[in-house]
């Protein structure tokens, strides 16, 4: 288990202001695996997701305590590169935001900032990764459109494909199907399940169905704890705490 | 007695529609006035032809290119200056105690009369620094003078921009500074641009400022150290000395059709620029 754990979260706490959103977690994110994270709001999954790529930073109220391991390097110590860092792990947004910009200006904004500057070069990227993100077909005769004029869930891809031009290693998604159809949500699922042998995966959904389909670990919080954490399969038939089965049978959240 | 909703609105969109009319009417009636004062006068000889007698008879060429550079070099200071101190302040510091003092300070700055500005600049860069009066003094008094108005036209638009296109940025691997230049001064450029055309506006019409600083000469400029008369200070000079009323509406004329023609212009570059993006 121990060598191939992508990342590892070491009795992590965060804090707003003084209102402690996480408390203690330890948690391991197997590599090339999706691990779901699931809760009511206000649970903390957002917060635990954000200080994965340390994106936690932008906020001047927010502390984080504790360790999180990226290939057993401690993120949080003050030399770690955090811009380094958020070109290894990328993230995928509750809400699609585009930017202002055409679709491959988006794609290739990841890229061009590690330096990537020729024509083929991007031209592949962009191609390989609408690809990847079950996106190509609907829109490779208007990659230089706004990419404002897409749909909510072709946007919700094109962000995802966004993020895998940046070829990272790890993939964070923020509750990314909350806003869409069950028709983009499937296909982002689809995405997902077919990216994992690349990449690995946290998934933070408030849809316990999507992390039943989808996610080979879970992880379920409540009020900034984790309850439990184990394999999808067993978190779903054979809770081992009452509160997760409570949650996952939806008695209550 | 209470007046029916109905007849309110009614007089609600009447008294609007009035006081929008007024206004209308008011910017019409100064500039058909001006115009059909000053049109007669202007001719290619009158553009580009160089004053006689002070202005009484031949054109204002000299003071055509004193309107242009002077606004232009006040504004090539002013504007770095200004968005650089409106990226700080929004960008790299938190709200402090600071911060808020330096926002009073430019507000209080924005709130002075020009002419306290042409003194300074007299005493500061014409004598302090013997400078003397040339369009560099001038360009440094209206740039201290519009300096206000970019950065906090500046700020405004920066603050305007979505705090989740900043977090997107960081995400895909950006530094704050990359995030800066390519997505929130980009979209923050319309409200930019507003902040300069209403500075350059300020400096064309000013008079005051530029009299105590870049003087009145009506010789062609060759250089920043050379002095020049800008096209609002020759019209006050002319209509005040009673040198030529004539020639004075003719350049009052000029300089309406001047500022017409640059705010056209960087709205329709602006337009362009917002049209590449979002379509």
């Amino acid at each position: 288990m121990t060598d191939n754990v992508k990342i590892a979260t070491r009795n992590f706490s965060v804090f707003y202001g003084a209102a402690r959103a996480l408390h203690g977690i330890s948690l391991d994110v197997p590599a090339h695996q999706i691990l779901g994270i699931i809760g009511p709001a206000g649970s903390g999954k957002t917060a635990l997701l954000r200080a994965m790529n340390r994106l936690n930073d932008l906020n001047p109220d927010c502390r984080a305590e504790g360790q999180i391991l990226l290939d057993g390097q401690d993120i949080y110590q003050p030399d770690f590169d955090a811009v380094r860092l958020r070109k290894q792990v990328g993230m995928v947004f509750a809400l699609p935001v585009p930017l202002p910009m055409s679709l491959f200006d988006n794609i290739a904004y990841g890229p061009r900032l590690s330096g990537i500057r020729t024509r083929m070069r991007l031209n592949s990227l962009v191609e390989r990764s609408l690809q990847s993100a079950f996106l190509w077909d609907e829109v490779k005769d208007r990659l230089h459109t706004s990419a404002m004029r897409l749909s909510g869930g072709q946007q919700q891809r094109l962000c995802l494909a966004r993020v895998l031009a940046m070829e990272p290693e790890v993939i964070l998604l923020d509750e990314p199907c909350s806003g869409l159809d069950p028709i983009s949500t499937a296909r982002i699922e689809e995405a997902l399940i077919a990216l994992k042998s690349k990449y690995t995966i946290v998934l933070v959904t408030n849809n316990t169905k999507q992390a039943a389909r989808v996610a080979d670990t879970t992880a379920f919080l409540l009020q900034g704890e984790l309850v439990e954490v184990g394999p999808t399969d067993r978190i779903f038939t054979a809770p081992g705490d009452q509160k997760t089965n409570d949650y996952v049978s939806g008695r209550f959240g | 007695m209470r007046i029916p909703p109905r007849n309110t609105q009614v007089l609600a969109v009447t008294l609007l529609g009035a006081a929008t009319g007024l206004t209308l009417a008011i910017l019409i009636f100064v500039i058909v006035f001006i115009l059909s004062k000053g049109l007669p006068v202007i001719s290619l000889g009158f553009l580009f032809d160089n004053p006689r007698e002070m202005g009484k008879a031949g054109g204002i060429f000299p003071t055509l290119v004193g309107t242009l550079i002077l606004p232009l070099a006040a504004i090539l200071i002013a504007l770095p200056a200004g968005v650089g101190t409106a990226v700080y302040l929004s960008e790299y510091t938190g709200e402090n105690t600071a911060t808020r003092i330096i926002r009073f300070g430019t507000d209080c700055l924005a709130g002075i009369p020009s002419i306290i500005f042409g003194l300074f600049g007299f005493i500061f860069f014409v004598s302090t620094l013997k400078m003397g009066w040339c369009i560099l003094s001038g360009a440094l008094t209206l740039a201290i003078m519009i300096l206000p108005t970019i950065i906090r036209t500046a700020e405004e638009a920066i603050k305007a921009v979505p705090a989740s296109y900043r977090e997107v940025s960081c995400s895909l691997g950006a530094t704050r500074w990359e995030t800066v230049l390519k997505v929130v001064l980009p979209n923050a450029l319309p409200g930019i641009v507003t902040g300069v055309m209403l500075s350059i506006g300020r400096c064309i019409g000013e008079t005051a400022a530029v009299i105590f600083t870049a003087g009145a000469s009506l010789r062609l400029p060759h250089s920043v150290f050379d002095s020049t008369r800008t096209m609002a200070v020759h019209f006050y000079i002319l209509a005040r000395e009673g040198i030529s009323n004539e020639n004075a509406y003719g350049t009052a004329a000029v300089l309406i059709l001047s500022v017409l023609l640059v705010n056209s212009l960087s709205y329709w570059m602006m337009n362009r620029f917002i049209a590449r993006r979002t379509k």
